[in-house]
């Protein structure tokens, strides 16, 4: 079954040369961008809420009503998200590596509707390949006159300037990667009163899109709202670009109109398991979503609605599967560690939390949990994201820290079992596991000593029988 | 007094023109600074404070917060191993301990001769093609533990003096999150990014 593309359309036809000026001339590049010189900013931000355009960089939030918030004040910036960077996610480094003209093009739309002059794009430092080419592309843009002063040869002038991360996840957040474009330590701003939309960049009112969310401009203007609307699902329009990784047998960016199954998804477009194991957890939305097991989500459709329902979200649209082979617990512990490592540190419950979190499933995988450490994981989860409700309720600046306490609802809700398993057999039974159950002969209680020993254990080295009482 | 090179004092100023405020030039300036020296020093971080006109110290708070900026020697190859999730699930430890092992570097660390650093990170965007090691940034998807150690074997013997995400991947590489069609020439030239385009390091002939 093929789906139309929209995004991908380019580099799929002409996978050869999609990211030159050439080739994006030859497939209508930049036609967009010169007949919206002549609309008004009105008819602009009308016919971008007409679509329904949703932002893709995770929060779901209507493209055209975020431009429709942009306070009066002069100048107004615009700032391009490219700092991709929750597990999970690599669509946008496609995008920007692969058809740079066409978020430039988005960028000269979005900057034209909110009356900006000068635009950055953010893009991860990890990321030095589709910066070079992003940077390509903007130097080939001023040459022909698409940038700078009178942009196609009309009196409207436009900057776009590229800034790079330096590996902070947090970035991402669009208040700290303000405060990181300004100079500062990349740390999230509260909201209110520090909505971009009204004290952004330098305290102007600015607009911060993802990249994929104004790759998507050109095509809308180009079909018309009407189009759009139609390739996708009623609530949640359009395609959208999916990235498929962990256990299946072709990982990959898909573009896919909303509205599919799960099922569709991870055995059709994705082929499968390999080794045709059964699935065990789908992470649905990037680290940060909380997961869904086969067993009572598989049929679901995959948009914005029905994952809210269940109890979690499309987010970036990044998907892992995880196979029957996976340990839940170590699967969680990488998933916290992450959120540890990533916390800004400017909000308690985030920063003593995360890594409390990572230091209790740490220790239940390598066979040192104690039997209330699942209920102590749930408190400590509770103390960063009050009632475990999704969405969250806020104790933190930011979303981060509620994030991390995801794959623990998963633990709780599905794998609880496993997760007192663990702590009751003292150690994991699944491949790749450092600490066997002491049941098995791999795991017999000499083995744990010579590893305590050696300092490979979370404990800090002491062997278990130093540790006190197990029981 | 400066401490820069003309040509790097060109650059500085280039990239301070492009922002409305000054102090948003200190991030690609510390990259400046680190493809000056190879890393951050204390009077990288002062020349900066000194470009964008802030302190020292409010330098130093932000090359703290992120972590490529590198405040200790660094090798001259900077091996970065994903240890998330994705990478994790497909077998991203094995792939770490491999270099490790191969490299006699454990992560966090650099050798004694100065030529390997090794670093678990966390996620670099290259989960469909996990697991995925990056070489001064420069990315190879799809790696298995003995293709690790072929990597370092390669880095220890043929010592290259640009690495290159697209010929590292045609010799370690293996599944990729999606097709990279057409090869680049350009690549990193330190254990800091290769945006030379930007202009954070020196352009080929250049000093």
């Amino acid at each position: 079954m093929t789906y139309p593309l929209v995004v991908t359309k380019r580099m799929t036809d002409h996978p050869a040369d999609s990211h030159t000026l050439e080739r994006y001339e030859a497939t209508s590049g930049y036609e967009q961008a010169k007949r919206v010189l002549g609309m008004s900013r009105d008819e602009l931000v009308e016919e971008i809420k007409t679509s329904g355009l949703l932002g893709r960089g995770g929060a779901a939030f209507s493209a055209g009503l975020k431009w429709s918030f942009l306070a009066p004040a002069r100048p107004s910036y615009l700032v391009i998200n490219g700092d991709e960077s929750e597990p999970g996610t690599f669509k946008d480094r496609q995008l920007l590596e692969r058809d740079p003209h066409q978020m430039l093009e988005g960028v000269i739309i979005t900057a034209i509707a909110n009356e900006v002059h000068h635009a950055f794009v953010y893009i991860r430092g990890e990321y030095p390949k589709p910066a070079r080419r992003v940077q390509t592309a903007v130097d080939e843009a001023y040459a022909r006159g698409y940038l700078g002063k009178g942009i196609f040869g009309s009196d409207y002038d436009l900057e776009v300037t590229v800034h790079l991360g330096a590996g902070a996840y947090i970035c991402g957040e669009e208040t700290a990667l303000i405060n990181s474009l300004e100079g500062l330590r990349g740390e999230p701003r509260l909201k209110p009163p520090y909505f971009p939309a009204a004290k952004g960049l330098y305290m102007q009112p600015t607009i911060v899109n993802n990249v994929e969310t104004v790759s998507n401009l050109p095509h809308i203007l180009a079909m018309g709202a009407e189009e759009f609307i139609e390739l996708g699902h009623p609530l949640d329009t359009g395609t959208f670009m999916i990235s498929v990784s962990g256990h299946v047998k072709k990982p990959g960016n898909y573009e896919l109109p909303h509205g599919i199954t799960w099922r569709h998804l991870i055995y059709d477009i994705a082929g499968g398991v390999p080794g045709d194991k059964q699935v065990k957890a789908i992470v649905p939305g990037g680290a940060s979503a909380p997961w869904f097991i086969p067993e009572i989500h598989l049929e679901d459709q995959i948009t914005k609605d029905v994952c809210a329902e269940a109890g979690s979200m499309l987010g970036s649209g990044a998907v892992i599967v995880m196979d029957e082979t996976t340990c839940m617990v170590r699967a969680a512990e990488r998933i916290v560690r992450f959120f540890a490592h990533e916390s800004c540190g400017q909000c308690t419950p985030c920063r003593e939390g995360t890594t409390w979190m990572e230091m209790i499933l740490r220790r239940i995988e390598e066979g040192q949990g104690r039997p209330v450490d699942l209920d102590l994981l749930l408190d400590v989860s509770d103390g960063i994201s009050v009632g475990l409700a999704w969405p969250p309720k806020m104790t933190t600046i930011c979303p981060l820290g509620p994030s991390a306490v995801s794959p623990v609802l998963a633990l709780r809700d599905y794998f609880r079992d496993e997760v007192n398993e663990h702590v009751e057999r003292g150690g994991c039974w699944f491949p790749g596991a450092r600490v066997k159950p002491h049941d098995t002969v791999e795991g017999d209680r000499r083995q744990l000593v010579e590893i305590g020993a050696r300092g490979e254990l979370g404990s800090g080295g002491r062997p278990p029988e130093v540790m006190g009482n197990r029981e | 007094m400066s401490q820069w090179s003309e040509a790097t004092q060109e650059r500085a100023r280039e990239i301070i023109a492009r922002y409305p405020q000054k102090r948003s030039a200190v991030m690609p300036l510390l990259y400046l600074a680190m493809a000056e020296e190879g890393y951050l020093t204390d009077e990288g971080m002062e020349e900066v404070a000194r470009w964008v006109g802030i302190t020292p110290a409010q330098v130093q708070a932000v090359a703290t917060f992120y972590t490529m900026y590198k405040r200790r020697p660094t090798g001259k190859y900077l091996i970065s191993c994903c240890t998330s999730i994705s990478c994790m699930l497909l077998g991203g430890d094995d792939v770490l301990h491999a270099v490790e092992d191969e490299s006699g570097v454990p992560h966090g660390e650099t050798g004694a001769d100065g030529l390997l650093s090794v670093e678990h990170v966390e996620c670099i965007g290259a989960c469909g093609g996990a697991p995925a090691v990056q070489v001064n940034y420069e990315l190879i998807e799809g790696v298995t533990a003995e293709k690790a150690r072929d990597l370092v074997r390669w880095l220890e013997t043929a010592l290259p003096d640009v690495v290159n995400t697209d010929e590292m991947q045609e010799l370690f590489g293996g599944v990729r999150s999606f097709d990279w069609a057409v090869r680049e020439g350009d690549g990193a030239r330190g254990p800091y990014p290769a945006f030379q385009a930007l202009g954070t390091v020196g352009r080929q002939g250049e000093t």
